[in-house]
This record gives C-alpha cells, structure tokens and sequence, in this order.
C-alpha cells in the first residue's frame, strides 16, 4: 500500500512535468487560450457594467465576474483533458503508458495537475488583464495562494470529469460535441456571471450541486470580497469531488483502449 | 526456457469470439512471428498478453507471472511498441526516453545512463536534444523501440513494428532488433503482414485465422504443411487462413491508424 501511494505520487509528478515540459517547448496555446477570457471580460463584462441590472452585493460588475470569467477559463482547458487522452489513443502513447508498471491513479492525477497549471497561467495572464481595466482585486500571498488551491482542485475535477467522458464516447468528434454541451449549460447553471438568488428556483437546485459554483465562489472570497467564511466549505466540497472524480476516472478510462 | 505460456485463452464480445481458445508457448530469446489477417484474433491476444484487456477464460503466464492474476509484475517484464506513432512529437529525444525511464521504475541515478546508452545502441544520441516531430520515420521507430527497451524488458511485444518503412528503414530496424535478442536475450515477440520478414527474422511463426490457432511452426515446417514445392510463406499463410484475405474483418478506425502510422512514417 505504501509503494502504491507512492508509486502514484512520484509518476503523477513524471507524467504533470512532461506536459509542463511540452508548455514550455511550445507556450503559443496559452496566449491563444488567453484571447477567448479576455473578450468575456473585455466585451461582456464592460457591457453588462453599464447595466448595472445584476446584484453584485456592492462590487463592481467587473469585479463581480473576474472570478467566474477565470473559472470558466479554467474548466474549458480541463474540460478538453479528455480530448487529449483520445488523441493519445490514436497515436498509440496511451497504450504505452497503460503498458508500464504505473498505478492508473498516477496517470489521471498527472493530467489533473497538469490541467491545473495550464489553469494557473490562465490566472495570470486574467489578473494581468484585469489590472489593465483597473479591476480592483484582493491580490495578496495569502489569496493567491488560495486562488493556487482552488484553481488546481476545480481543474482536477473537471480533468477527470473530461477524462470519463472521453472513455464513454471513445471518439474525438463525439467527444466535441458533448463536451460543447456539458461546458456551456454548467457555466451558465452556476454563479459565475450572475448570483444564484436570481435563478428560477429549479436552475438555484442545479447551482447548488454544480462544482463550478463552488470554485467560484471560493475565489470570489479570496480576491473580490475577502469574506473568507464559505471558503473552507467551498474547499472541502472540490476536494471531495476531485477526490472522487479521480478514483472513477482511474477506474474508467483505461476503456478508452479496450 | 519458456517465457510465454498461454493457455486456452478465450476472449468474446458479446456473441463474437475474438479469440477461441488459443493455446501457445514461447521459448526465452526467441523471435516470434504472430501473423493473421486483419480481424484474425492478433491484437486482441496482444493486447490480453500485455496486459491492456481481461480474457473471457484461460489463463496464461509471462516471466513467471500470470497476467491475470499479478498484472503489475507482467508490466515490468515487458516492453511495447504499438503499431501507430508512439512518441510524443513535442518532446525532445531525450526527454522522451527519460519519461519511459521513469514510468519503467529504472533507477533514478542510473536514468541518464541508461536513456544515452539506449540512444547510442540505436545511434540516435547526436538526436537526443531534437525534437521528435522532426524525426525521420526509421529514426521514430527506433526512438519507440528505444523506450521499450530501457528497463531491459524480458519479453518485447511489437505490433506491426516496420510498417509504412522503406526498405532501408526496416531493414535498420530489425538489425537493432536482432542485436537486442541476442545482447539481452530478450524475447521478441511481433506481428507483421510482410510475410518476407517473418519468413527471414523469425525463429517461430504462429498463424491465427479466425480468432483460433491455425498453425505453430519454423517457417520451413509451415511452407512444408502446404505440401507444395517451392512455397512461400505467403503460400503457407493463404493456406492456413483460407479466405481470410478475402472474408477480413478489422474495422474503420483500425484502418484509419494503420494508413495514418504508414503516412506519417513513410
């Protein structure tokens, strides 16, 4: 048991610096994943900021929704996880890596890490932008390290939610489309651009168990409000569903080759 | 010695058996030929030795070990090397390799060692610092090959390992995969559809047809069995696989990687 832990720590680490490594020989795809959080907050949110039709509990619309805009940054890059992973099964590196004496756990929490610091650096390059449209921000060492925790939680999740749909549809096109379907509704079904109060009480119920509204409001705590009441909570629930997103995905994506 | 003992090894999907009670052995140090037509039964036995896939029924053991029933100990006796493009194009050399060194448990202080004696087995070193996606097709496979063989596996599973090379490309290949069997005394153990190969590298040769054994034996025995004079192991194939050629099976994303790997090699 100890070996397996840590077996499964160790190769997490081989399989998150690789792809950190593969960051690094080629950064371009952050600049490009950077351009779709920054029109959000770019275009929608100073549109919406002049409405001022949202209550945003005496913040600024702009700061309201930095928090979402970055989640959501957050969850599109660990959301296509799963796309990588088929596309490591056509090209024949997954079949490799399954074939090596490496706990599958080590493989999901590599991409989850890994995932979670693709998220990081969309972090930075938002709260550049935000300090650019001279967005207030409670950014602190003690809130940018919560930010650092809740960022790598919330992708791991979403990374292995990704990870167990990929061993469901097995195929990239499939994979497009219900990934399209899965991301857009949970965004749009969580507090990231709008407070829960103001849904339909069925659409409340929803929010209340997506995850994503739990990553969001755990940075909002952190960098808008600094009301850090909820964010234990908000931790607690991510690190339980990223737990247990991790055992099933371990479980189920090593059908993605069978 | 025998290193691979396989055992009425059943596999079915559903009503289809991929794979019909399938008995075999295969000695230490051999180089094993494992041929069939597309849709024969090859890679799902492939993929049950290595691990990848349960069987329906029976049982069968590598190194010592039952793939069944101690999975992980099979997985440090082995190495793979898929038929489609294995490494990562967007790694250098060498950091390919030290993935594989890491994954395969080889010990930390011997890891730089180890991935530049590997690289210089395969006279790959000079490349070691290039990145993969600018590799030549024949440079590629050795790289995988090089992978597979870091942490001195026992057995080497290679499917389909030359296909989409030239003829200098596989000839290079196998002289590295030859000077392995011999250096390490690893087994080999590879599917093919150039028959020529098979017929040249090959200690032994199985044929699969149909998800069952159709035959086991030196190439010599097999064109033997034909009963004709003169026959090639490609008469010897056509006579153990009947209409295989013409009735296989496989499917569209088979195909699919099949021509991608030989586009992208060649």
């Amino acid at each position: 048991m100890t070996d397996y832990v840590f077996q499964t720590i160790t190769k997490s680490h081989v399989m998150a610096k690789m792809e950190v490594v593969k960051l690094l020989h080629d950064p371009t795809e952050l600049i490009t994943r950077a351009v779709q959080p920054i029109l959000w907050l770019g275009i929608f949110g100073e549109a919406l900021s002049k409405v001022r039709a949202i209550p945003t509990g005496g913040y600024t619309y702009l700061q309201f929704i930095t928090p979402g805009i970055l989640t959501q940054s957050v969850v599109f890059v660990a959301i296509f996880y799963g796309l990588s992973i088929i596309w490591e099964r056509d090209t024949g590196i997954l079949q490799k890596i399954l074939v090596t004496p490496t706990p599958r756990l080590a493989l999901v929490w590599g991409k989850m890490a890994s995932a979670g610091v693709r998220g990081l650096t969309q972090a930075v390059i938002i709260f550049l932008f935000a300090f650019m449209l001279r967005i207030n921000l409670n950014l602190t060492l003690m809130s940018v390290l919560g930010v650092i925790v809740i960022v790598m939680l919330g992708a791991s999740f979403f990374t292995g939610l990704s990870m167990i749909i990929a061993s469901i549809v097995k195929t990239r096109e499939r994979f497009m489309g219900i990934g399209q379907v899965i991301t857009l509704p949970l965004f749009f079904a969580s507090n990231a651009i709008y407070p829960i109060g103001i849904m339909p009480e069925w659409l409340q119920l929803v929010a209340k168990v997506n995850p994503l509204s739990y990553m969001v409001d755990g940075l909002r705590a952190l960098i808008v409000s600094g009301n850090l009441s909820s964010l234990p909570f908000d931790i607690l629930i991510l690190l339980i569903v990223a737990f247990l997103i991790s055992l099933l995905s371990a479980f189920m994506y090593p059908k993605v080759v069978m | 010695m025998t290193i691979i003992a396989v055992e009425n090894l059943t596999k079915k999907f559903g009503d289809f058996v991929a794979v019909d009670s399938v008995t075999f052995s295969v000695k230490e140090g051999e180089i094993f030929a494992f041929l069939g037509p597309n849709g024969a039964g090859k890679t799902t036995t492939i993929k049950i030795l290595i691990t990848l896939l349960s069987p329906t029924s029976g049982d069968g053991i590598i190194n010592g070990f039952s793939f069944i029933e101690n999975p992980a100990e099979v997985r440090k006796s082995i190495g793979y090397v898929p038929q489609m493009i294995s490494v990562d194009g967007a790694l250098t050399a060498y950091e390919n390799m030290m993935l594989m060194a890491s994954l395969y448990d080889v010990p930390r202080k011997e890891r730089k060692s180890r991935v530049q004696e590997v690289l210089s087995f395969l006279k790959l070193e000079k490349f070691s610092n290039t990145m993969v996606r600018n590799f030549s097709g024949g440079m590629v496979r050795k790289l995988e090959i090089g992978q597979a063989i870091l942490h001195y596996p026992r057995v080497l599973f290679l499917d389909e390992p030359t296909a989409g090379l030239d003829p200098i490309g596989r000839q290079d290949v196998w002289k590295y995969l030859v000077e392995l069997c011999d250096t390490f005394k690893t087994t080999i153990f590879f599917t093919t559809h150039y028959m020529e190969e098979a017929d040249e590298v090959s200690d032994r040769i199985a044929i699969m047809n149909l998800g069952k054994l159709a035959t086991i034996g030196t190439a010599a025995e097999l064109k033997e069995k034909t009963g004709k004079i003169g026959a090639t192991l490609d008469d010897a194939f056509i006579f153990f696989t009947g209409g295989g050629l013409f009735l296989e099976k496989g499917n569209l994303r088979d195909i699919w990687r099949a021509r991608t790997t030989e586009r992208k090699l060649g």
